[in-house]
């Protein structure tokens, strides 16, 4: 019998024990999380301020998952320190947990700049967490005005789910365009005039720079007015645990393909980790969420002492705001193919005969066959691509593939 | 367990399993109510080309992405077949981002639907199925 500790009780951590799980039935897993909820689709905390979703629908597990899994789990605690030589993770609350195998998922954090005055806001808040959630409700009234600070996926979703519930939303960032992390110009403008049809305002290229109540004094010599601050400028993988015993570390906790970290018996998953990105050829930090689950199962399945890796994860995104839908998957490298219309764009990079990434807003009707050849690093010249590129079909595979991908009796 | 097979050579393309798909789902006992001039979301898809016709709906996979890559575990596997609640569904559309087969869809109101093998519905044996005219769709145990 061994014991499994997981710091971390988000995605990557419910991954970890499903994978420990279909290995070991029996062994004692304890997951300590400083949240004092179960785990919960941390995603979902924007369609929760749209009304769109409510506590109970955003339990990712039943709460019966944990007894299912024999599974012994602390809320409310942090793990303060690890000591690999004695093996065990040491709470706040003085709680000392022995372990054979570690995982560490503890996610990442908002970085807050520094701003001059920042303390004179009164109503200031991050957008990560259900309780960040319900404190920025319970600061909003239909009067407020609210300024937004990053125009990336967590400040706009963050604004979407307002839109509705204020009277003035102002979302500014020192990009130039919104979503600059996974839309280029054309695409992000596009989004941008759904969000501003929507009611949101936009000052690009422009941030704040220092506060007085109720006051942004931006870059660009603006004042803007506002009684609710979001800070969303960004997340920073919290890896400390990790760099204090010495584990290698980058932006995140460096692991290899079986989500090992450098120090014997210990795995780091999910946004706290930095691993290889199959698109780029490089260790990033993939902090999205179908990642966290898949490195989260497979550090379990290798805890258990099954030897397995995990090595086609991709940048991928699905977002959409107010019914416009955005996907972006792997590197937007090589030659382009292009769609246009007024309601939608579609981009697919071809490189050395393989498709490395696309980019769709408006139809993203079975895109999964096109993020499927990314992954699956499918040689072009074996499928039939002038089909493929107007439309994701089975139909461009040859005979031979379906039959074996739809189990079919051709 | 029994999942949906199509035979494409005998798949004639005539759409009627998307039709009779859309009617199981609707929940309603006419299909005239359920389908005359409505936009027809089905679980099922015929695709193909001037040589070959096909239908596709989801193959339950046994090691799902979609379910992995789930943002608010609507998505979950009951006894082999992959489900999804919409209930919990938010529309983020990451199944679809994801799945090979393109065989999750936009249910046009902020959440996605997929095949559930006529489980979840009053129909209970998946209707593309029982209305294949050539009998190209079939419902077997495979490996």
């Amino acid at each position: 019998m061994k014991k499994y500790v997981i710091i971390g009780n988000g995605i990557a951590s419910i991954g970890c024990i499903d994978g420990i799980r279909s290995v070991d039935k029996d062994s004692e897993i304890t997951v300590v999380s400083k949240e004092n909820y179960n785990t919960y689709g941390r995603p979902l905390i924007s369609y929760y301020l749209q009304g769109r979703t409510d506590t109970e629908r955003m339990k990712y597990r039943p709460d019966s998952y944990y007894t299912e899994n024999r599974v012994s789990v602390i809320l409310g605690k942090s793990a303060v320190k690890i000591d690999k030589a004695s093996r065990s993770v040491l709470l706040d609350d003085g709680t000392l947990l022995e372990y054979d195998a570690l995982c560490i998922a503890t996610g990442s954090s908002p970085f807050v700049p520094k701003f001059e005055g920042l303390e004179n806001v009164e109503k200031k808040f991050s957008f990560m967490t259900l309780d960040d959630t319900l404190a920025l409700e319970s600061a909003i009234s239909e009067n407020s005005s609210v300024l937004i600070v990053g125009a990336g996926l967590i400040g706009l979703k963050c604004a979407e789910g307002l839109s509705k519930r204020v009277t003035a939303l102002t979302v500014c960032d020192l990009a130039p365009r919104v979503l600059s992390s996974i839309l280029d110009d054309e695409c992000a403008s596009l989004m941008q005039k759904r969000l501003e049809d929507n009611g949101i305002k936009f000052m690009l290229s422009d941030t704040a720079v220092s506060f007085e109540k109720g006051l942004a004094h931006m870059k660009s010599g603006k004042d803007v007015s506002f009684d609710v601050l979001v800070l969303a400028v960004g997340v920073r993988p919290n890896t400390v645990l990790a760099s204090n015993i010495g584990a290698l570390t980058d932006r995140g906790i460096l692991i290899d393909n079986n989500m090992r970290t450098s120090v014997q018996d210990i795995y780091a998953v999910g946004d706290c980790s930095q691993g290889y990105d199959f698109s780029s050829g490089e260790k990033k930090v993939l902090a999205i969420l179908p990642n966290a689950y898949m490195q989260g199962e497979c550090a379990g399945v290798n805890m258990a002492g099954i030897e397995r890796s995990f090595d086609n994860a991709v940048a991928m995104n699905s977002i959409g705001f107010f019914g416009l839908h955005a996907m972006s998957c792997g590197v937007y490298d090589g030659e382009m193919y292009e769609e246009k219309s007024e309601t939608g764009i579609k981009r697919l990079f071809i490189k050395n005969g393989y498709l490395c990434g696309f980019m769709l807003i408006g139809n993203t009707d079975r895109a999964g066959i096109y993020t499927s050849l990314v992954r699956n690093k499918t040689l072009l010249s074996e499928l039939d691509f002038e089909l493929i590129k107007k439309n994701p079909s089975l139909a461009a595979f040859c005979a031979d593939f379906r039959r074996k991908s739809l189990g079919g009796v051709v | 367990m029994k999942r949906v097979f199509v035979n494409e050579k005998w798949c004639l393309g005539c759409h009627l399993c998307e039709y009779n798909c859309a009617f199981a789902n609707s929940g309603l006992t006419d299909m005239v109510k359920a389908l005359k001039n409505k936009e027809i979301h089905s679980n099922i898809h015929v695709e193909g080309n001037e040589n070959i016709n096909f239908a596709v709906s989801c193959r339950h996979c046994k090691d799902p992405i979609c379910v992995k890559s789930c943002i608010s575990g609507a998505l979950s596997v009951k006894d082999g077949a992959v489900c999804i609640d919409k209930n919990k569904c938010v529309g983020c559309f990451t199944c679809i981002l994801v799945c090979p087969y393109g065989a999750i869809s936009d249910n046009g109101n902020h959440a996605v639907q997929k095949c559930e093998l006529c489980l979840q519905n009053s129909c209970a044996e998946p209707a593309c199925v029982k209305g294949c005219p050539n009998k190209a769709i079939v419902f077997e145990e495979r490996e």
